[in-house]
């Protein structure tokens, strides 16, 4: 009895101790286990279908919408410039809100509360395209989302989220994507799971996809009830995901398998 | 319309080889798919692709339904003189979109 109590310590010490943080030398992003043939098609705007949605957007960003008769671009002016490295700080707190908002609630909030037009629905073309080009404005800036004291408890459910099993199969988003990184989940490398490609094209879906959309296909995935979109738990896990990313270059439209 | 985008370098030298690169915003719906009442949703497929040059067709490509979302379509062809290449795509409701892209041949 005591062999086995001693058997079961060890085993419960060795899972314990593979749930172990990403070394940040050793993080790698969506593009690196990508194979080269996607790669070159993430790399050339002319061929990557993501920079559909980005010039959709760039159109939405100049056109009037709402009772308040305005667009985005009469407050923000110029996107290059006044969207720059937004999207990398994204999860943010909303002072009013006191919760984070991740950049297509952003978006929505704006739309509601100064161009007091209807909130656009989640994975709809419009938010998409508007998400992706403000995105788009942050490639190659490094992830820096400001986690201060009144996100820590977000960020700190995030974590738990992360580590938590769920589903049928029991698994944690950690037991794949911090441990077994690299190896195989039938045909597909598994991914570190970092964020940095938001709203991403998945060949797969044959369409540009949320990161909350990515979410819960994982967590269908592993048979677990996902959580709606936009919901406060959605939101924190990728506000955790964002501070485990952070330092990584934001590779927005990112293509991916 | 659909959105579209067409690489293709502005010049070019006579009797050089040139790559040109198009990709469309398009469903390509195929028809053999159900909605979630268990209705089919009808084919919507773009299937025909044609491009010519100075009104000479060069490229032309049918398309089925195995062809994904957003087709994108490379080819090559030789630069002879400065005018104009014309891209058309079709699809099954019968909705047409054209582009023009200029060429400057030296």
């Amino acid at each position: 009895m005591r062999v086995l109590l001693a058997a079961g310590l060890a085993v419960a010490a060795a899972v314990t101790a593979a749930t172990a943080e990403i070394d940040p030398e050793a993080r790698r992003s969506g593009y690196d286990f990508a194979s080269p043939e996607i790669r070159a098609m993430q790399d050339d705007d002319t061929a990557n279908p993501g920079m559909l949605w980005v010039l959709e957007g760039e159109t939405l960003w100049a056109r009037k919408a709402g009772a308040a008769v305005r667009s985005c671009q009469d407050c923000h002016g110029d996107a290059e410039a006044s969207m720059r490295g937004i999207a990398a700080r994204y999860p943010a707190l909303d002072a009013v809100l006191a919760r984070p908002l991740d950049l297509e609630q952003r978006i929505n909030r704006c739309r509601t509360e100064n161009q007091r037009a209807e909130p656009l629905a989640w994975e709809s073309e419009d938010l998409l395209a508007l998400t992706a080009f403000v995105a788009r404005q942050s490639r190659g800036l490094p992830i820096a989302v400001v986690a201060g004291p009144e996100l820590r408890p977000f960020l700190d459910l995030g974590k738990e989220l992360f580590r938590q099993r769920e589903g049928q199969l029991n698994l944690s988003c950690s037991q794949c994507h911090d441990d077994n990184w690299g190896k195989r989940l039938a045909g597909s490398v598994i991914p570190q799971g970092h964020p940095t490609g938001y709203p991403i094209y998945r060949l797969e879906w044959q369409s540009l996809g949320s990161l909350q959309r990515r979410l819960r296909s994982c967590m269908t995935g592993v048979r677990a009830e996902p959580f709606d979109y936009g919901a406060p738990q959605g939101v924190a896990l990728e506000l955790y995901l964002m501070e485990r990313a952070r330092g990584m270059p934001m590779d927005t439209p990112a293509v991916l398998p | 319309m659909a959105r579209v985008m067409i690489n293709i370098p502005p010049r070019a030298k006579r009797g050089e080889i040139i790559e040109i690169k198009t990709l469309i915003q398009h469903p390509m719906e195929t028809g053999y798919r159900l909605d979630n009442k268990g209705a089919a949703i009808p084919r919507d497929i773009i299937s025909r692709f044609i491009c010519s040059y100075n009104g000479d067709e060069v490229f032309r490509a049918e398309l089925f339904p195995a062809i994904s979302a957003n087709p994108f379509i490379a080819f090559s062809t030789v630069a002879t003189k400065t005018g104009e290449l014309v891209f058309t795509w079709i699809d099954d409701n019968g909705q047409i979109q054209s582009e023009i892209r200029q060429i400057t041949v030296e």
